[in-house]
């Protein structure tokens, strides 16, 4: 049985169907996302569970792991970053094409967990912005697939200009990424 | 054949060392001396090359902060290891806050090299002679040394922890 993505919402009629392009590529977008999974301790472990048949991100259009962070789309966080990995996180995301998004997976990627301790940064939206952010100290691989498909929500509803627009930038601006 | 066991350590060091040892004592059966800093690396190159200690393994290298011991703040604690007679050793040696130096042990021990610069990153302890003193686990741009106790364990830039429930 094949799975089939809804259309969007637009004019159907015989031998045409018209709708805007934020749908159509919003819909293109949400379904193709290639994860690159930046995975550093035991949410890493629970991703590896996501990505087999038994849970099967596959379904929802993300079966191509990207492990270069030029063709991701969505930059995955999954475990503690210790303020030393901080600016490597920020070098894959800056790395990365836009547009692009980012889920922290566990309360470390979160907002540090359990490690509030000097070495441990306090959430990774200390140095990138994190678009979903997924709790639990392991989440199970249904809520990352939950966090996942927020993304997908996001993306599927996200305006063509928005990465052009004055309040993105100045987003990024605060992270002090150009 | 001789049974090499803490009482043979201790006469040996006593035999060879009596100026050295400023304590003994043998928490859980593990025998541990207090040396002076200055007697070390010589009872370090003594006990490893003698012919029937042969303490030739320095399983670990590490630093205590005691901030109420007056003129004593800093230990450093090596433990050693013989392989060939299966008996332990840890020599504590105490330095000053103030002057936190103390002679390097790379050049009797190789693996002695990542653990001074671990102990140096989080105590500042500085081995004189260590070839390449410089921070091994933290931030290269870290500018205080955090295990000692004067620095609050926590992240000063935690915020979803309020005062209410965790006193912060």
């Amino acid at each position: 049985m094949a799975n089939v993505v809804d259309a969007p919402d637009g004019y159907a009629g015989s031998g045409f169907f018209a709708t805007s392009f934020d749908k159509i590529i919003g819909m293109a977008r949400a379904n193709s996302i290639w994860p690159l999974p930046f995975a550093t301790s035991c949410c890493g472990i629970e991703f590896m569970a996501t990505m087999s048949p038994h849970y099967d991100l596959a379904r929802f259009g993300s079966e191509r792991l990207s492990f270069s962070p030029r063709q991701a789309d969505l930059l995955m966080v999954m475990g503690t970053i210790a303020k030393k990995m901080g600016p490597i996180v920020k070098q894959v995301y800056e790395q990365m094409a836009e547009p692009r998004w980012v889920i922290a997976v566990g309360a470390c990627a979160s907002s540090g967990g359990i490690f509030d301790t000097y070495s441990v940064l306090q959430g990774i939206d200390k140095v990138v912005p994190v678009d979903v952010y997924v709790p639990g100290c392991p989440p199970r691989p249904e809520q990352i697939i939950d966090g996942i498909c927020k993304i997908q929500e996001l993306i599927k509803n996200e305006p063509l200009r928005r990465r052009n627009s004055p309040e993105y930038q100045a987003l990024l601006e605060s992270y002090n990424i150009h | 054949m001789i049974s090499v066991d803490n009482a043979y350590i201790v006469q040996y060091l006593k035999g060879h060392f009596e100026k050295e040892i400023l304590n003994i004592e043998e928490p859980y059966g593990f025998l541990t001396i207090e040396v002076k800093k200055e007697g070390l690396i010589a009872l370090l190159v003594a006990i490893k090359n003698d012919s029937v200690l042969q303490m030739n393994f320095l399983t670990d290298l590490c630093g205590v902060h005691y901030p109420e011991n007056a003129n004593r703040e800093l230990a450093v604690v090596y433990h050693l290891h013989s392989f060939i007679n299966n008996v332990r050793l840890r020599l504590k040696v105490f330095i000053p806050a103030s002057d936190p130096q103390i002679p390097s042990a790379t050049a009797v021990f190789d693996t002695a090299n990542w653990m001074e610069r671990e102990t140096f990153d989080f105590y500042g302890i500085l081995f004189q002679g260590h070839p390449n003193l410089k921070r091994i686990l933290n931030v290269d741009d870290m500018d205080y040394h955090p295990l000692l106790k004067q620095y609050r364990l926590e992240d000063g830039t935690r915020t979803d922890k309020v005062d209410s429930f965790f006193g912060r």
